[in-house]
């Protein structure tokens, strides 16, 4: 299905900005997020949590919550399934602890009770006993020989002997002889980088409204990226049937790869089935920042060889990464994108996961990428700027393109890497005098992109109009996307569809929005259901003209007769066929259910400016611009959006935003305050430019855009701001008592 | 908890006298109302002093200013003429919040919350604030830098209130500036805070006042600061002799929002930065 009928320039709905469908509903307060829903007789629900990073959980004593009136349930881990293994065990011990508590801010308990007043004030009078174990909340402590063991027997067998048990998966990749490489090279640099936990900080917490009858029949409302997700993990927790519960999922107020994770749903539907009645279910900001994922924070060594005119004979690169007390950091994903842009001959790199007294980490745009960015591009940015080289003309130089062999094993197909560089080379950005104190810094990225388990509804109406259902919650304006791919098959203008993000009873399993996965994978879908929509719709014409359906094609809205031989018929407006097709056959309705595996990989280059108060430490980000490859861009406003946002969150990750754990093991900046996202005043015009190298894997070309924005922030920023400071920093965030610290040490040792 | 709303402090603190428990006195709301919500805090008394007459007045007295406990931020800033003789702790209290914060959030509010980042408490201390205090035992006044004895803590006994702030008279060739450091823009809360208040005798500092917030677990007014620039014209060395003495005043943390180090070295650049726009102020008014 590779670019079969469309190529650029025929289109005439898809790269156009209409408004987005929920525009209206969101400006107006409409829109009805997770904890916008009410149902008669409802509970409300709050969580007792761990204020300890380690401890055995010795008895929980929930009489003294249990006396008064107002409260009608308490749940425990005896409350949820018995049996679980594997990942469902761990998501299980995540959502409410069993014999420990593995982090500050672990799920012990939950209390169900009259308003929500009442349930905050029950959580604090049930009496937990706990017995304190020591703590460990550092990667490289974590791994080292006398860190305390988070859980025994928690490693799979990619593990190499001798590591330390909190060292739970291993991987290792890479082809060539990087030793051979290194020999080669005029100039190697090896160097240590560390990064902090970030996390995505969506607006809107985590809420549901969920109701679990005896019977084990089910209905869950909640904000999340993957509502199928959602009832499958529920089911298992509480131990009923996937069918038997259904999901609906609500508005989001971000995601990032954060709602991907089930925190709360199970918790609702244990207090529900206890207490009979429908319970709701909302965090705290707090709760939030200590119970749900943060990415990964790492410690990465980087060895790479350079040719004194600037070709890289080698990479090497160690990621350690924890992910909390879980397995799953995505340390597999930081080895094989991080070498992902170039064209090496010896590259070799390792990962490790690694668990300690931390949230379980969750997926954050582009999990893992962004860190390996981090340390590979200062890398590169400390060769060229030792050799004297233009980083731009380095990185052209070194490019992957199709047919490179990647770093982390497969041939490329058609990709944009050389595309984004050459636009960003010739972007006024780059050639723009730099202005006395400014840092510049470029950075490419890389993400993978993903397809998925996908299935959609074309229903047509009488009318000849048209609503589409998918299955992967709007996370960033899909709907828009969705309702355009539509209108270009259709041929019926872009307002006479609907798309319904449809409940989990609707259609068949898709899985989350994540893996920038929504425009390519359910966009096919939309195209394929579009397209068979349009072979029933030509069948049609076909019986009523009384000619071989072959004969009929479809033409900008109508049914036509192929040909003089086919016949001579007034073509058939699609409102023509759909006002009776309750006599022709019955409803029309597309479909298409499938896992498309041709998500094209997706590259980006940023250039930024950036200035460095020296007396304070304190860095302005000045100007920044965004190339990245969208294959094709569907509405080009959203498209636009994600790489600014991509941007926007790099930067607060760059600069300021980091978990800051206490000597107890205690998170201590669990608010907005503290944990310092930018504000609008922190941030620069982000200049963007939407670069298409078409994805053969996509009808239209399309590529996924939601992740590979936040790829190369990181490292753009420290190559600027170690430009502007005069010292490489090597440690994320580069926060201005951080970037004092450097330059004191530059000057005083 | 019981809430209540006087129509004089009289009552405000008659209520506060005989109150069982905690007692907060509410204002503007923007510190009790986020520590209620956020479950930091729930007194058992809230005593609303929004409905007493003149808690939203600013008057020219005695040739100064009374500042009314009730009146907000937006309020000082759009007042011409205090921003004018004062401009260093207006900015001081605009810089808290956010426009909507604005609009409800006092100065008596920000002293009384005991915070030692407090913006507009070293703005005060610099201006050489007093603040009007009732109570059990009848009024008093007292400058305000005997106000904060420690974090979240102030020199207020049971049942005493303060009814309004007095701003002294500016006289001549004087000026004063704030600056906080802060890692965003805005939003934020100060890591360090510095308030100079000078007045001039032709090029020279004849008056001094220098205070340091969030160095120290209360804002700090630094004698040595203030000796360090008197008599001269600001020049390179008094100002590295101002940051010196600041920098030797601090006795900080080290916390999630900055290092000892960091916040000793940057109390001194703020102090010589807070300085230079001060005097720069009084000779742009001659």
């Amino acid at each position: 299905m590779a670019l079969d009928d469309k190529k650029n320039g025929e289109f005439k709905v898809v790269g156009t900005r209409p408004n987005r469908p929920d525009g209206v509903d969101k400006v107006t307060g409409r829109a009805r997020f997770g904890a916008d829903v009410s149902a008669p007789g409802m509970l409300h629900a709050a969580i007792v949590r761990s204020p300890h990073a380690h401890a055995k959980i010795l008895k929980i004593d929930t009489s003294r919550a249990m006396a008064s009136k107002d409260v009608k349930a308490v749940v425990t881990r005896a409350d949820f399934a018995e049996g679980l293994e594997g990942d469902d065990l761990n998501v299980l011990e995540n959502v409410m602890a069993g014999e420990k508590a593995l982090y500050d801010g672990h799920a012990v308990a939950a209390v169900a009770a009259t308003s929500p007043l009442a349930a905050r004030d029950a959580a604090k009078l049930i009496d937990v006993t706990y017995e304190i174990l020591p703590h460990v909340t550092d990667v490289d402590k974590a791994m080292a020989k006398d860190a305390p063991v988070i859980r025994e027997g928690a490693a799979d067998k990619s593990v190499p002997p001798g590591l330390h048990p909190n060292v739970v998966r291993y991987h290792e990749s890479g082809h060539g002889d990087v030793e051979e490489g290194f020999a080669q090279a005029d100039l190697v640099i090896e160097d240590s980088f560390v990064t902090e936990a970030a996390h995505q900080g969506y607006i809107e917490p985590h809420a549901c409204l969920a109701q679990l009858d005896a019977d084990g029949k089910g209905e869950v409302w909640c904000c999340t990226q993957g509502h199928f997700n959602v009832q499958k993990i529920c089911a298992k927790l509480v131990g009923t049937d996937a069918s038997q519960i259904r999901v609906t999922a609500s508005e989001i107020g971000g995601g990032f790869g954060g709602k991907t994770a089930v925190f709360i749903e199970p918790v609702a539907l244990a207090l529900s089935r206890k207490t009979n009645r429908p319970v709701k279910l909302v965090m705290s900001r707090a709760e939030v920042f200590r119970a749900t994922g943060p990415t990964a924070s790492t410690s990465m060594d980087i060895k790479i060889g350079m040719t004194s005119d600037g070709k890289i004979t080698a990479g090497q690169g160690t990621f350690r990464l924890q992910g909390g007390a879980f397995p799953g950091a995505p340390m597999e994903f930081t080895a094989m994108c991080a070498f992902a842009p170039y064209n090496l001959e010896n590259v070799f790199q390792v990962g490790y996961d690694v668990m300690s007294n931390r949230p379980k980490q969750a997926a954050y745009r582009a999990p893992g990428s962004p860190m390996a960015a981090f340390a590979v591009e200062s890398v590169i940015d400390e060769l060229c700027s030792q050799l004297g080289l233009d980083p731009i003309e380095v990185r052209l130089m070194n490019a992957s393109k199709e047919g490179t062999k990647a770093s982390y094993g497969p041939r490329f197909d058609r990709i944009g890497l050389v595309e984004t560089l050459e636009a960003a080379k010739a972007h006024p950005h780059y050639s723009a005098p730099l202005a006395e104190g400014l840092g510049r810094g470029v950075s490419c990225g890389f993400w993978f992109n993903h397809g998925g388990e996908t299935a959609v509804t074309l229903a047509l109406s009488e009318d000849g109009t048209a609503a589409l259902s998918v299955g992967t919650p709007d996370i960033g304006g899909s709907r828009a996307s969705m309702c355009q791919m539509v209108a270009e098959e259709l041929g019926i203008p872009y307002e006479k569809i609907r798309t319904t993000v449809a409940d989990t009873a609707t259609l068949g399993y898709n899985e989350v929005s994540h893996g920038s996965r929504v425009t390519y994978a359910s966009g096919l879908a939309a195209i394929n259901a579009s397209r068979d929509a349009v072979e029933k719709l030509c069948g049609r014409a076909a019986a009523k003209w009384g000619i071989d359906p072959e004969a009929v094609y479809w033409d900008s809205g109508y049914a036509k007769p192929s040909g003089p031989n086919a016949g001579d018929f007034e073509p058939l407006a699609l409102a023509d066929i759909t006002k009776n097709m309750g006599a022709t056959g019955g409803p029309i309705v597309g479909h298409f259910e499938a896992t498309p595996e041709g998500a094209g990989v997706s590259f980006a280059t940023h250039i930024v400016d950036a200035r460095v108060d020296k007396e304070t430490g304190k860095t302005s980000v000045e100007r920044y611009t965004v190339v990245q490859d969208a294959g094709k861009a569907i509405h080009p406003t959203y498209v636009e959006g994600q790489y600014q946002g991509g941007a926007a969150q790099g930067i607060g990750w760059a600069l300021n935003e980091e978990y800051i754990y206490g000597e107890d093991g205690r998170l201590q900046n669990a608010n907005f305050l503290d944990y310092r996202i930018p504000v609008a005043s922190d941030l620069p015009m982000i200049d963007t430019v939407i670069v298409e190298v078409p994805n053969p894997g996509h009808p239209y070309g399309v590529r996924g855009v939601g992740e590979t924005s936040i790829c190369p922030p990181l490292a753009a920023i420290a190559n600027a701001v170690s430009g502007a400071a005069g010292v490489r920093l090597k440690q994320l965030p580069m926060s201005p008592p951080r970037i004092l610290e450097a330059l004191d040490v530059q000057a005083n040792g | 908890m019981q809430y209540h709303s006087p129509a004089s402090f009289e009552d405000a603190v008659g209520i506060a006298a005989s109150a069982d428990g905690t007692t907060r006195f509410l204002a503007g709301g923007t510190d009790v109302l986020v520590q209620l919500r956020a479950d930091v805090f729930t007194p058992d008394v809230l005593i609303d002093v929004k409905n007493i007459e003149g808690v939203k007045d600013i008057v020219c007295e005695d040739g100064g200013w009374r500042i009314g406990a009730a009146v907000s931020g937006a309020e000082m800033s759009e007042n011409a003429e205090l921003a004018r003789q004062w401009p260093g702790l207006v900015e001081a209290m605009d810089l808290i919040g956010s426009t909507q914060v604005q609009g409800r959030a006092t100065l008596v509010g920000n002293l009384c919350n005991g915070s030692p980042a407090a913006d507009s408490v070293p703005a005060m201390f610099a201006a050489d604030v007093s603040a009007n205090i009732t109570g059990p035992n009848g009024e008093r006044r007292v400058a305000v830098s005997e106000i904060p004895v420690g974090p979240g803590k102030t020199s207020l006994e049971k049942g005493e209130v303060i009814t309004a702030l007095h701003i002294p008279q500016r006289g001549d060739n004087a000026a004063d500036a704030y600056l906080r450091f802060i890692p965003r823009t805005e939003m934020d809360i100060a890591v360090v805070g510095c308030a100079v208040n000078l007045r001039l005798d032709g090029d020279t500092i004849s008056e001094a006042r220098v205070s340091l917030g969030a160095v120290a677990p209360k804002v700090l007014l630094v004698d040595e600061a203030a000796q360090a620039i008197i008599g001269t014209s600001l020049d390179e060395n008094a100002l590295n002799a101002l940051a010196a003495a600041a920098s030797a005043a601090c006795n900080p943390i080290n916390d999630k929002r900055g290092t000892i180090k960091f916040r000793t070295h940057v109390a001194g650049v703020l102090a010589r930065r807070a300085a230079k726009i001060a005097y720069d102020r009084v000779r742009a008014s001659k």
